[in-house]
């Protein structure tokens, strides 16, 4: 494909990314939100399918539509209010918020000018994305793995134990 | 997009055929200078599911569930009945398209077509034998069966779009079957991807292919592969609703389930999502442990049957009869099995599929590592 195929794809995907994310943040109707946010996820899928970064792409879909999308969408169900949300909009702490949002933003700005390391030419990607991923998961990084293991591990424990049929507190009504 | 393809181990043979010849000719084909080749090749897998759910799907379905049945089944138009989809299909157009007074529109509307196109993207990865392929990704495996996430958003937008209380626990028993059967199913294809070393489609049809046929598939190379390939197998006529896990549309609890107030065009749009995913299912577990589109046949001394069976052709047909023999099975314990309870769906799924895929898992990986 040539360049221009590209780059209109390109802005087609932030365009449906961006749209749909202010959708989700505008809309009256939390369902509608919900349901917007997935074109938000598949879009930003799609960009880190131009970074050349496919297997994040797929990872996003799957964490993000599988898991907490559907999650999101079962919360959202079992909500009272779904239509007619009221929006607020009131400007509120206008100067602490100010300051606050240029200090974020230019902190994150001089941190991304100064700090990030730049592809100054383009790089050819040799060999398959998955098996770096894996071997980098692996070896340089296996104590963030694990430890992350273990807190998933901790969280789905904790949700059994709370979802748990009370056997005690039945018996004890009889 | 064929990076993934040129492993670092790949084997020199594997470089030498000329693979995905036909999709990389298509894709270079424009016409005024619009990539033409590009939309035909997403339109093959297209057609293909419309042919085969008119055919296989809806003929063949009706026929095998009356032969198993002690009966005849559609004989009254055409032949044997073989004009009776063609009969359906008018009638299906006929149809009123309903839609609910008091149903969300919006995500009624776009429910099955959200449905469908969650289908149809797993296509995208397939290989057609092994001069075509949508995508040769180097994740295709991953791909397919995270892409099925979509489905479950349709079928949400369906079930909640509806307005109807069957429509939604349909809805509900369906979403929470496929999330709760993907981590088995998900981990049995693992076992597969540890046995290949890559999640590229095309690289696992390679990986297991070889003069002996059959022997080289990874069902048959790994004396553990048996416990993966039945969790795969039963894991994935949950996630595609067929029976015995059609809970989710079970006609004596909840009319239809999620398509209950889908009428016409809409509720064939449904129908053509569910035999999309049926043969996507049945050709995942085909290329991960039956060879994909490699000929079963061995060469025996000089009769080289499996020489004879192979190539683009014959991948093609190789692949398509493999999905084509999962789905009949498919359709063999529709009409064999009764329906589980939703309790025992979640039982068979959390304390029986899960614990066995996990020891597969195990074991698979211990030998693949000391004894292979």
């Amino acid at each position: 494909m040539t360049n221009t195929t590209y780059t209109v794809i390109f802005y087609l995907f932030a365009a449906i990314t961006v749209f749909s994310a202010v959708f989700v943040v505008f809309s009256r109707n939390v369902i509608y939100s919900a349901f917007s946010l997935l074109f938000t996820f598949f879009g930003v899928a799609a960009l880190y399918v131009f970074l050349s970064a496919d297997f994040i792409a797929v990872t996003q879909i799957i964490v993000y539509v599988g898991g907490i999308l559907v999650l999101l969408l079962f919360g959202v169900m079992f909500t009272n209010k779904i239509m007619m949300t009221d929006l607020k909009t009131d400007v509120l702490n206008l100067v602490p918020g100010l300051v606050l949002l240029v200090a974020i933003t230019g902190g994150l700005i001089y941190t991304f000018l100064t700090r990030s390391e730049w592809f100054t030419t383009v790089e050819q990607l040799q060999g398959s994305v998955v098996e770096r991923i894996g071997f980098e998961t692996m070896s340089r990084y296996v104590l963030p793995f694990e430890m992350v293991s273990i807190l998933l591990l901790l969280a789905l424990i904790g949700a059994a134990f709370l979802a748990r049929f009370d056997n005690s507190a039945k018996s004890n009504e009889k | 997009m064929n990076t993934g393809l040129l492993l670092p181990n790949s084997f020199p043979f594997v470089m030498s055929t000329s693979l995905n010849a036909w999709s990389d000719a298509l894709s270079d084909l424009y016409l005024l200078g619009l990539p033409l080749g590009l939309v035909i090749i997403a339109a093959i897998p297209l057609v293909f599911i419309a042919l085969y759910a008119l055919t296989y799907g809806v003929y063949g379905e009706r026929k095998i569930s009356a032969f198993m049945q002690d009966r005849l089944g559609p004989m009254e138009v055409g032949k044997w009945g073989i004009l009776q989809t063609l009969a359906d299909i008018l009638k299906l157009l006929q149809k009123e398209d309903i839609v609910n007074k008091s149903a969300d529109k919006f995500l009624f509307v776009i429910g099955p077509g959200v449905l469908f196109v969650g289908s149809f993207l797993a296509f995208a990865v397939l290989p057609f034998g092994p001069a075509f392929i949508g995508a040769d990704l180097n994740v295709g495996l991953f791909y397919a069966i995270g892409i099925v996430a979509l489905e479950v958003v349709g079928i949400l937008a369906a079930g909640w779009g509806s307005n109807n209380k069957w429509a939604l626990y349909g809805a509900i028993r369906s979403v929470a079957q496929i999330v709760s059967y993907e981590i088995p199913a998900a981990i049995a294809i693992l076992c597969g991807a540890m046995m290949a070393g890559t999640l590229s489609m095309q690289q696992f049809n390679l990986l297991q292919e070889g003069p002996y046929g059959f022997v080289h598939f990874y069902l048959f190379q790994n004396p553990i592969a048996w416990l993966p390939f039945i969790i795969y197998f039963i894991a994935s006529l949950a996630e595609t609703n067929r029976a015995p896990f059609d809970i989710p549309e079970a006609e004596s609890e909840l009319v239809a389930g999620y398509f209950t107030e889908y009428t016409g065009m809409k509720f064939a749009v449904i129908f053509l999502a569910e035999y999309g995913s049926m043969f996507m299912v049945s050709a995942i577990i085909s290329i991960v442990f039956l060879g994909g589109w490699n000929s079963p046949l061995p060469n025996i001394g000089s009769v080289a049957l499996n020489d004879w069976t192979s190539g683009p052709v014959w991948g093609a047909f190789w692949i398509i009869m493999k999905g084509f023999f999962f789905i009949f099975i498919q359709m063999w314990l529709r009409w064999t099995l009764p329906r589980l309870r939703v309790d025992q769906l979640m039982h068979l799924c959390w304390k029986v599929l899960t614990p066995f895929a996990f020891v597969a898992f195990v074991l698979v990986a211990v030998w693949e590592i000391y004894v292979k």
